[in-house]
């Protein structure tokens, strides 16, 4: 459905006096097969919605190539458009405007008859959750409304390949969990492809089958989420001594059977691969050597791990980093900080991963 | 075909939500009235001055002029508003052509132009004016080239800045000089010898003449000449501007 080769997007920004080339989007391969569901991750400003609005025909190419639902985003936009299903983060309707005829009108750009576009309006108006609301202005619509009415407009001529750039970035938590049934609907229901970009992991985890990171402009990893998590090797084994006088002895115990062991006050913490096997017997040795713990915690990795184990940064606080994209090649040795010294992270970027 | 379809879609929802506020409509409406009837009065007693019998004759043609200027001129803000919700992206999104999106925005101010227009020349004619008919007719012509071209060049520049504080000052920048300078409101011909030179090199000043002698049913004259060349041309070179900047990716 989406087949992408070296995309590149350049913007030029002025820093004082001297101008500044920007690589937005820095040689970005993907490939997206039919009735998949792929979760575009990353930070914001990793360039992700400026992959999107490439492949979506809004916006040139500065290099490369890519062919979306069968045709070539630069030679056929229009064969392109015409397939394709797209929920933009700024949202489409008018607040002025009534929602049934934003509808109808969208429809009808598309080359549908008036009557066409009505009854599929209705339709989606139905599915969508969104009863009574044909006539209601979208500024009198409450958050989770205006997004869901955003993804009727994408789908009003039933397309094939659905994008949805952060779909629901400011909502509530319980309209998100509505919007993640509506979105999950898209392929159980109608058999569509979609290709939805997020910086929040559990979205991505909860709603796509594969998962492509992006940072820097670069993909740094494209694969399911399980084989993501196993990629950081291994469970998070935090255990606290009641005696700060043990914790050398518990770590060392605990360096026995993972990696990156650190210790902080009365923690030691590691990643053990398999921990549910593997800390039973390291707690019968502890009883043994009569070394009292507080508590005990295993934490499965998140795809948090996931990011900061690829690229050296949480995601949680890479929000500022969308600022200075690193210059090429000085970014390929993401050492970590603090904790997951996981050995994937000695391996070097892998940039452009085929997905 | 699809390209007058696809303009039709863009007018008509224009015209709905411009329809549905009222505020809108009667603005519209009350613009050519108050003019005609705070600001005509002024000029009846001066009009012999610059050589019109009729002040009326004098001053509708002005007002025309006047009111394709300025209603279009800020046509533009309306489309960074829409631009902020998303509707111009998702527009662009659609296989419709780029060119009748902005087509039919200016449908919908053109139709506003031409309504305006008829009710200012109903009552020029109620008052008392008098003028020939099929020169009010060119003199409207005329008006409509120059407003779809401040149109597009006001959604040109709506497009180009994305914001409303850095297009209102741009605006003022332009208005000012071509308000002074086109002899709307007085005619230029009572100004000094080196004011006339200035303004020499304001189009809407010819366009404001050809309008005026077109009223008076004078067609054959230089002036006409001028006006009608200046109204296509600012047509012309707004229409492209507008269209190139709807085309251009990423707008």
């Amino acid at each position: 459905m989406i087949q992408a080769r070296g995309l590149v997007q350049t913007f030029t920004t002025r820093e004082g006096r001297a101008k500044k080339e920007v690589r937005a989007v820095d040689g970005v391969d993907l490939d997206v097969a039919e009735g998949e569901v792929v979760g575009f991750l990353g930070p914001n400003g990793a360039g992700k919605t400026t992959t999107l609005r490439m492949l979506t025909t809004l916006l040139r190419p500065s290099a490369g190539t890519a062919t979306v639902a069968g045709f070539d985003v630069v030679r056929a936009p229009a064969e392109v458009r015409r397939r394709i299903g797209y929920v933009s983060q700024s949202g489409s309707t008018g607040s002025f405007a009534r929602a049934g005829d934003e509808i109808v009108d969208h429809g009808m750009l598309y080359g549908m008859s008036g009557a066409d576009a009505r009854r599929r309006g209705r339709e989606l108006f139905e599915q969508l959750d969104l009863p009574g609301m044909w006539t209601r202005q979208p500024r009198s619509m409450s958050g989770g409304q205006r997004r869901r009415l955003d993804i009727a407009m994408g789908l009003v001529h039933d397309p094939t390949l659905v994008f949805l750039d952060e779909p629901t970035t400011g909502l509530d938590p319980q309209a998100r969990a509505n919007l993640w049934q509506h979105i999950a609907g898209l392929r159980t229901e109608r058999g569509a492809t979609v290709f939805l970009t997020t910086h929040y992991l559990d979205e991505a985890d909860t709603l796509s089958d594969r998962i492509v990171v992006i940072d820097h402009g670069r993909i740094v990893a494209a694969d399911t989420s399980d084989n993501l998590k196993a990629q950081v090797a291994g469970d998070l084994v935090d255990l606290e001594v009641v005696d700060p006088g043990r914790v050398a002895d518990v770590a060392a115990r605990l360096g026995a059977i993972a990696t990156g062991v650190e210790v902080e006050g009365r923690h030691a913490r590691g990643r053990v691969p398999r921990a549910a096997v593997a800390v039973p017997p390291l707690l019968r040795d502890l009883a043994v050597a009569g070394t009292d713990l507080a508590t005990f915690e295993v934490r499965r990795p998140t795809l948090d791990d996931v990011f900061l184990a690829l690229t050296g940064r949480s995601l949680r606080d890479s929000g500022a980093a969308s600022e200075d994209p690193d210059p090429p090649g000085s970014a390929d040795s993401p050492d970590s900080p603090d904790r997951a010294d996981s050995p994937t992270t000695d391996t070097s970027r892998p940039t452009g991963v085929r997905a | 075909m699809t390209f007058l379809r696809q303009s039709f879609i863009v007018f008509r929802r224009q015209l709905r939500m411009n329809l549905r506020n009222p505020a809108w409509v009667l603005i519209g409406l009350m613009q050519p009235v108050l003019y005609l009837f705070l600001f005509g009065p002024l000029l009846e007693p001066i009009a012999r001055q610059f050589g019109y019998a009729n002040s009326w004759t004098f001053f509708v043609p002005g007002m025309l002029v006047q009111l394709g200027l300025f209603g279009a001129f800020f046509a533009g803000f309306g489309l960074i508003s829409e631009w902020r919700d998303g509707v111009v992206e998702a527009e662009r999104v659609t296989p419709a052509s780029r060119t009748a999106l902005l087509m039919g925005r200016l449908w919908r101010d053109l139709l506003q132009l031409f309504v305006q227009a008829l009710v200012l020349i109903g009552l020029g004619y109620a008052l008392g004016m008098d003028a020939s008919a099929g020169g009010a007719a060119l003199g409207v012509v005329l008006t409509l080239l120059m407003g779809g071209a401040c149109a597009a060049a006001s959604n040109a520049l709506a497009l180009t800045t994305k914001s409303e504080d850095v297009m209102a000052p741009v605006i003022n920048v332009v208005m000012m000089p071509v308000l002074l300078l086109s002899g709307i409101l007085l005619p230029m011909t009572l100004g000094k010898q080196w004011l006339q030179d200035v303004s020499d090199f304001m189009p809407v000043r010819w366009i404001t003449d050809a309008v005026r002698t077109s009223f008076l049913g004078e067609f054959g004259n230089d002036r006409m000449l001028w006006g009608s060349a200046w109204a296509l041309g600012l047509f012309a070179a707004a229409m492209w501007w507008g269209t190139s900047t709807f085309r251009k990716e990423d707008a």
